[in-house]
């Protein structure tokens, strides 16, 4: 049955069923505030119950707290579509396929009244109703494989996303694009990594951080460029296609195992982490930056292995941090343990016992850093010796996400300490490298005059 | 063959055929006659530290070439809550236009533009909303939702203003009747533009996000002189708080205007309220010459779906035109020849003082596809660019019959198509009558087309901030605070016969609170302190130039030092005079610097015997007013200030 009064609860509900006004009801409300009138809107579940939502004819949202209202009456009845016009996608011959997945996020939006927040929509229709321009870069398919937000995406969506895929690689697609929630974008990248390796055509992930309901949205730019790096780039990788600069001009095309998350709500919040990105992207080319990328292949060959254990945790270190959280974890079963440690990889000596009982027990412990750039080095104080020496595994320039996620797939497989050793620090793509190039890190000091002097002349 | 057509005959022709007539000549009648109706939405920055929904500080401003940074953004079309587009916002989308901000550190953060969602609603901004809205007799809400009101030409990063609502349904006053409000919202302010050339528009931060209120009459006012009553008074009440900003930019309001048959048209950014009757007559005249175009093009054509523009993009050798109009052709430029079927006396149909229907479409060619001015020529132009040999080879290119009428323009292979489109777009509405418009001002009182009027589709609720709501405990601690309504003033200083011409002054400078302040607690005279605040003051301001900031209230402190001091008020105006250019100077010393001498009132009249005497000695005409006068003169020195003039006067007169 329908819900007449959506997302009222409590007094505010009893008033809407006192007068008899329902929501998308046009109302006519008495206060001791005065007369107001208006389309009566649902109301947002987390909103308390004290107040009315109305669309007033102006076109305005207002509120009416109940305790001021005398008197109701619904003059009228009109519930609002709200629909992305949805069109057929066009077919164009000569065009390469590409087969969009979709998982949630703010790619393509739309207003969802129970939370108040903004929900996933979906087609290719909607799509090509919103962004038309999506086809004159591909013929485009699209697959809802679940609707999510970022971060409720987990191994269970990981594993079904790597064999959805394997599957339109065996159909013969020219590129798969996942559109995807911006906030957990680079473990995604990473899992896909590990769980699709050899792959014949580029696999793009791409989000938006601002949502496609507003005018100044990054999205559209982001499927154009994401659609663009699949179906006609050569780098057959799993990528993040994002903004470079917050400003409207290319996107970049960064590597699943290389790429984080900067800042809260940036748009351009994605950068390669101690190296280059793997290319630009705008409207018009894609701009190669490396060129030790796996090339495009014409088969339909590729190795999926869908593994994920979730017994691997991680421990971001503090001062003066108690052993007991590290005995914690121990006693609850985790049996990887990722630090993220100060440095250049440390922890302090009160940890020692519990590091060593850990190590003791057979958990899988590796080393990361806060600092994010850089290696791990442990040789170069007592300390990091120690820490070797108890059990902890120094896992060179992995980013800390990415060294969880890859524990955790690689669990999924073996327990064999050795071999996890092994497949810690052989790298699949990147996620260790075996040197840091010195334009892999450049964090730019705003107030520097050199520094002024180029966000003034160049679009940051 | 048929008789020559002259434009500026058909122009003049068409001009009294509509009953046009001249601001200054018009009466109620004329306005009646043609239906005129408008309405208000008046904006007015608040005085805050601080940005509406972000912490950088509000009121710095800088010039166009003075930035740190810039960026880019395009704008999109997004549905609104009620899933429908926006008129405007397909328009604009049609434009292309890239939008570059040149960004300032000082007042621009990442909020700003748009990398970071808002915080809290500047609470200071919040409360003096609700003071105004109270004094404007508004229903206040009881939550505040914030809202997103779209506006895709770039004004706004985020492509949306945020803005809510304060209140509903209110009052203001004119001299003799009360005009309703619709609502009174707060907003952020826009980027303010620095150009707008071909397809790349640029803006600057530092005003945008800075607290604005907007009051929003209903359309009741019924001629362009209560137009500008109506806004002076909502101008007044928003300053009588004391809590608005005032100069350049701080107070802008829009106007919209209709006539009978026409269609709502706002008038945008009208930053003087005396342009107002000017600008709202000649829109109200404008509309009734469209909708006489309307009825000319509906008899002669009797289904406005075939027609239909015919165009060519022209081999410049063969149109062979003369070196004035080669010269305005950019490079890259094509020339592009366009036959109107059955339009002619419609292009050099008068709309405004000077300009022809064919101004409408220049207009639109401009802003929608880019084209900048002068894009365009015809073969009715009052001026013309081309000659009659030219214009007719032109229409044998097209075909053309004899009663159609042609375009010329100019423009880029790729801003072609849009300029056509909007060619015909334009003119299937002269079919209809008066398009919805915002249109953009001039000084002269002329407007020209800036976009399609946006509606009510262009709001969506603002999923980054959580509803606010207020509390009818707060309400009515603000409710204690507000001052008293203008119209009350007004009423109150026509009573104790102050002349009307000194209450813009006064109301505008929110001068009545220390008026009322010195005639309540010093015992003046209300005529005569308003009358000095009216008159003198406005007369030294006028004169003479502030050092420092110089305000108000340090009148009070003149009028109550004369007044502890036993002097005369009649000082006060060469004291003002020295206190408005230094206004940190002590008043003693401002006695000294005047030359002014303390002497007792006692001592002062005791002369009067000797001067009597010294005046008879002297053999003068003996009259009483020779006498008086003569004795007046002798003592005005050393008297003003320490004595009434007028009360020596008697007593000179008694003796």
């Amino acid at each position: 049955m329908e819900d007449l009064f959506q997302g009222y609860k409590g007094s505010a509900l009893k008033i809407l069923q006192k007068y008899n006004v329902r929501v998308w009801g046009h109302a006519i409300v008495n206060t001791i505030r005065g007369e107001f009138e208006g389309t009566l809107l649902p109301r947002s579940e987390n909103d308390d119950d004290k107040h009315l939502v109305m669309k007033i004819i102006t076109g305005y949202n207002i509120g009416i707290d109940i305790d001021t209202i005398t008197d109701m009456q619904e003059k009228g009845f009109k519930k609002a579509n709200y629909a992305i016009p949805e069109k057929q996608f066009p077919f164009t011959p000569g065009l390469p396929k590409v087969k969009l997945f979709g998982t949630g996020g703010t790619i393509a939006s739309r207003l969802d009244y129970r939370t108040g927040a903004v929900i996933p929509a979906f087609s290719p229709g909607e799509l090509y109703g919103a962004v038309p321009e999506l086809a004159d870069i591909c013929n485009l398919e699209t697959e809802k494989v679940f609707a999510v937000f970022s971060e409720n995406m987990g191994p269970t969506q990981y594993i079904a996303l790597a064999l959805a895929i394997e599957k339109e690689i065996k159909k013969g697609v020219d590129g798969i694009v996942i559109g995807h929630g911006t906030d957990t974008l680079h473990h995604t990248g990473a899992a896909l990594t590990f769980m699709i390796q050899n792959s014949p055509i580029p696999i793009i992930l791409v989000g938006s951080q601002r949502s496609s309901d507003r005018p100044s949205s990054d999205a559209a730019l982001n499927l154009m460029h994401a659609m663009k790096a699949a179906g006609q780039s050569d780098i057959a990788e799993v990528m993040i296609c994002m903004f470079g600069p917050t400003s409207d001009e290319y996107g970049l095309l960064h590597k699943g195992t290389r790429v984080r998350k900067m800042h809260s709500s940036y748009r351009s919040t994605f950068r390669t982490i101690g190296d280059t990105p793997l290319a630009m992207i705008d409207k018009e080319k894609i701009t190669p930056i490396k060129n030790d990328y796996h090339r495009r292949r014409s088969d339909k060959e590729v190795k999926i292995m869908p593994y994920f254990s979730d017994k691997v945790s991680m421990l971001y270190y503090y001062p003066h941090m108690n052993p007991d959280i590290l005995d914690a974890m121990v006693d609850k079963g985790y049996e990887g343990i990722i630090f993220v440690g100060t440095g250049l990889g440390h922890v302090n000596k009160e940890l020692y016992p519990a590091i060593e009982r850990a190590h003791k027990k057979g958990v899988h412990m590796f080393m990361t850093l806060q600092t994010l750039w850089g290696y791990v080095n442990m040789f170069v104080y007592d300390t990091g010796r120690d820490m070797m020496a108890k059990g902890i595994i120094p896992a060179g320039n992995m980013l800390p996400e990415v060294a969880w996620v890859k524990l955790s797939w690689i669990l999924g497989q073996t327990k064999d300490a050795e071999e996890v050793k092994n497949l810690m620090l052989t790298p699949i793509n990147d996620e260790i490298t075996k040197r840091e190039p010195y334009n892999g890190y450049l964090i730019l000091q705003g107030g520097v005059p050199e520094v002024e002097n180029f966000i003034k002349h160049v679009h940051k | 063959m048929s008789q020559k057509f002259n434009p500026l005959d058909n122009f003049n022709l068409t001009k009294a055929e509509i009953g046009y007539v001249d601001l200054n000549r018009a009466s109620q009648s004329d306005y009646d006659r043609i239906g005129f109706m408008s309405g208000l939405e008046v904006h007015q920055q608040l005085l805050t530290e601080e940005k509406l929904f972000c912490r950088c500080p509000a009121g710095k401003f800088n010039d166009n070439s003075n930035f740190d940074a810039e960026i880019i953004r395009h704008m999109r079309p997004t549905l609104s809550e009620l899933g429908e587009y926006d008129g405007t916002a397909l328009m604009e989308f049609k434009t292309r236009k890239t939008i570059i901000y040149k960004l300032k550190h000082e007042t621009t953060c990442t909020y700003d533009v748009d990398d970071t969602p808002p915080f809290r609603i500047n609470s200071q901004a919040l409360e003096q909303a609700i003071e105004i809205s109270l004094l404007s007799k508004l229903n206040i809400v009881g939550e505040v939702h914030i809202t997103r009101k779209q506006y895709l030409d770039g004004s706004i990063p985020t492509g949306f203003q945020r803005t809510a609502i304060i209140g509903v349904e209110g009052e203001i006053y004119l001299k003799d009747r009360p005009i309703k409000l619709i609502q009174l919202s707060i907003e952020e302010d826009s980027c303010r533009e620095v150009s707008d050339i071909g397809h790349i528009r640029i803006y600057k931060t530092d005003r945008l996000g800075m607290p604005l209120i907007e009051t929003v009459t209903y359309p009741d006012f019924i001629n362009p002189q209560e137009v500008k009553q109506g806004c002076d008074y909502i101008r007044f009440l928003n300053r009588s708080t004391g809590k608005v900003r005032t100069g350049i930019g701080a107070g802008r309001q829009d106007v919209n205007v209709s006539c009978r048959g026409g269609h709502r048209v706002e008038i945008k950014g009208v930053s003087h309220t005396k342009w107002i009757p000017k600008l709202s007559h000649n829109e109200a005249f404008r509309q009734w010459a469209l909708l006489n175009i309307k009825v000319k093009l509906n008899n002669k054509i009797p289904n406005p779906n075939l027609w239909k523009i015919s165009s060519q993009v022209a081999d410049i050798a063969k149109l062979k035109l003369n070196e004035s109009i080669e010269n305005l052709i950019g490079e890259n430029q094509k020339i592009v020849i366009v036959n109107l079927p059955q339009f002619k006396g419609i292009l050099s149909h008068f709309v405004q003082d000077g300009l022809c229907f064919a101004s409408e479409i220049s207009q639109r060619l401009r802003v929608i596809a880019c084209l900048n001015q002068p894009n365009m020529t015809h073969s009715e132009a009052l001026n013309p660019r081309l000659n009659d040999a030219e214009w007719e080879n032109i229409s044998k290119l097209l075909n053309a019959g004899n009663d159609d009428s042609q375009i010329l323009f100019w423009a880029q292979d790729e801003d072609i198509k849009t300029a056509l489109e909007t060619i015909q777009e334009r003119c299937i509405m002269a079919f209809s009558g008066v398009p919805g418009e915002t249109r953009k001002c001039f000084e002269n009182g002329s407007t020209i087309f800036e976009r399609v009027l946006p509606g009510a589709d262009r709001m969506y609720p603002d999923t980054d901030s959580a509803p606010i709501p207020l509390e009818s405990k707060y309400i009515e601690n603000l409710r204690k605070k507000i001052p008293s309504d203008i119209i009350d003033r007004y009423r109150d200083l026509k009573q104790v016969g102050v002349p009307e011409d000194v209450f813009t002054y006064i109301f505008s400078k929110n001068q009545y609170p220390i008026i009322k302040q010195i005639v309540d607690e010093l015992g003046l005279s209300a005529r005569f302190i308003a009358c000095f605040f009216g008159c003198t003051l406005k007369f030294i301001e006028n004169r003479y130039k502030s050092s420092d900031n110089f305000n108000y209230k340090i009148i009070y402190d003149l009028f109550k030092y004369l007044k502890d001091n036993n002097l005369e008020k009649d000082l006060a105006k060469p004291m003002l005079i020295v206190l408005f250019q230094h206004p940190k100077m002590d008043f003693d010393s401002i006695l000294i610097t005047i030359n002014f001498k303390r002497i007792s009132k006692d001592k002062i009249l005791d002369q009067i015997p000797f001067l009597i005497e010294k005046f008879n000695q002297e053999k003068r005409v003996d009259t009483k007013e020779n006498q008086e006068n003569w004795i007046m003169g002798q003592m005005r020195k050393t008297a003003f200030g320490n004595i009434n003039l007028a009360y020596l006067k008697s007593k000179i007169n008694k003796l």
